[in-house]
Formats: C-alpha cells, sequence, structure tokens
C-alpha cells in the first residue's frame, strides 16, 4: 500500500504527534471538527495500543477517494506480542493495563470500517477507515 | 510542560490550553493534589474549553483526579467540554457519570459554590 505519511510510535509524544498529524490530514480532507475529533481521538487509542502493548510500531495515513466518496483510512502496525483472543480485546470493558477497556470497541464506534490482523508472536495491524458525508 | 494552578480564594482554577500527552496529565494530577493539600482548597475548577479532544487516557486521568480530590475533602467540577469532545467520549463508551461539569467557568464556580453550600 502507498501511503502519504507515517509517524513512527517510539516515545509517548508520538501518540500526540501522530494524533495531530492525523487531525490536520483530515481537516484537509473537509471533514468537520467532530469528525476530526473523533478520527484524532481514535489514532491516540490506537497509538497508545502500540506504545503499550508492542512498544514501537507506526501509524500511516491515506487518503480515499473513490467515485464519489472521500476518505481517510489509517494503518496502525507493530511487530508486538500480538493479541491472542481478538474478541476479548473487542469487549467493551476489557483491559489489562488498568486502563478503561474503551481503547478498540471505542475505535471501531468512532471510525466507519474497522479491521484487524493479529498473529501472536508476529505483531497486530490494525486498518480503520473513516469516509466523508 | 506544567499545567498553571491558579488560586482564588478557597479554589484552584486551572485551564488546559494544551494537547494533553499522557506525562502533563500525570503530572497535572500530582500537582493538583499537592496544590490541594497545600492551600486547602475546598473547590477546584478545571476549565476544558480549549481541550479539542479527550481519549480514554486522559479520561481517565480527569476522573481519577475528581474521585482522588473527593477523597482528599475538595469538590472538581470540569467545565466548557467541547460539543465534538462531548460526542466522542460517548462514541468511545466513556460516560463520566460522577464526575461533575458545568457549561463554563462561571457555571462552575456557582455549581461549586451550591456543592460546598457556601
Amino acid at each position: 500500500m502507498d501511503f502519504q505519511s507515517c509517524v513512527n510510535i517510539q516515545k509517548e509524544w508520538d501518540i500526540v504527534g501522530a494524533r495531530q498529524l492525523g487531525r490536520d490530514i483530515s481537516r484537509k480532507i473537509g471533514f468537520g471538527t467532530v469528525d476530526q475529533a473523533r478520527i484524532a481521538t481514535a489514532i491516540s487509542e490506537l497509538a497508545r495500543n502500540i506504545y503499550l502493548y508492542a512498544g514501537t510500531g507506526k501509524v500511516c495515513f491515506e487518503t480515499l477517494e473513490d467515485m464519489n466518496k472521500k476518505g481517510i483510512r489509517i494503518v496502525a502496525m507493530d511487530e508486538g506480542p500480538g493479541i491472542q483472543d481478538i474478541s476479548q480485546v473487542m469487549e467493551d470493558g476489557f483491559t489489562t493495563s488498568g486502563g478503561l477497556g474503551a481503547g478498540l470497541p471505542g475505535v471501531k464506534r468512532l471510525m466507519d470500517e474497522f479491521d484487524i490482523i493479529s498473529h501472536v508472536g508476529e505483531g497486530t495491524e490494525i486498518k480503520v477507515v473513516k469516509w466523508l458525508r | 510542560m506544567r499545567i498553571p494552578i491558579l488560586k482564588l480564594h478557597n479554589y484552584l482554577l486551572i485551564s488546559i490550553q494544551i494537547d494533553l500527552d499522557d506525562q502533563t496529565a500525570i503530572q497535572f494530577q500530582e500537582d493538583l493534589l499537592k496544590k490541594i493539600h497545600e492551600s486547602g482548597a475546598t473547590g477546584v475548577v478545571i476549565d476544558l474549553t480549549s481541550v479539542d479532544i479527550i481519549d480514554s487516557f486522559i479520561a481517565k486521568v480527569l476522573g481519577d483526579v475528581v474521585t482522588m480530590s473527593d477523597l482528599m475533602g475538595a469538590k472538581v467540577v470540569l467545565t466548557g467540554i467541547q460539543p465534538a469532545v462531548a460526542m466522542t467520549l460517548i462514541d468511545l463508551g466513556i460516560h463520566m457519570q460522577d464526575v461533575p461539569t458545568a457549561l463554563d467557568l462561571e457555571q462552575g464556580l456557582i455549581k461549586l459554590r451550591q456543592e460546598l453550600e457556601e
């Protein structure tokens, strides 16, 4: 896949950097303030998961232009420990970090499309899309 | 980065005007509790008018600081939560039901006065 830009997640501040870049890109695409907040929040959750569970990884952005639709695709990738039970992490309130357990199910609700691929010992890739309405 | 905490009579006033990273949020939690302890403040207003994103981590830190302050004997009111932030929090599944809130700083101070029956 050909991404316009990626943010490497290595330190905590990169979470803020990723969501600020994501917000800038979504503003340029034409998203309103509410959707900008949704997209930035989703990026923040995805980037924090990388930082917390994999240590390092990256978040990439792509502007989507279909026939008459515009949108943004965000891909969060890491080569961390992977997720053993995906259905468990998609449950509201499930957490291993002492957080609110709102992360992934929250991201799914904030975005229009949500795909997750994870292999134990190899890493995790989460792709989300938000369409401009 | 440190968030300034202002004292006004028995109250502490905080206006968060930066994009909060995790470390700054945790530092703020500590600073506020310390300031409550030192100043003997009975009420705190945290104004979030300039905050345009609250993710689950920041929400947890804010919710925790309200509970922690309460344990110490100080009431906290969160004010100025933006419409986009409120909508995003509900999408995330975060309801912050036990957290006192008000529309703006002025309403926040009125609410504190009522809660503290001053």
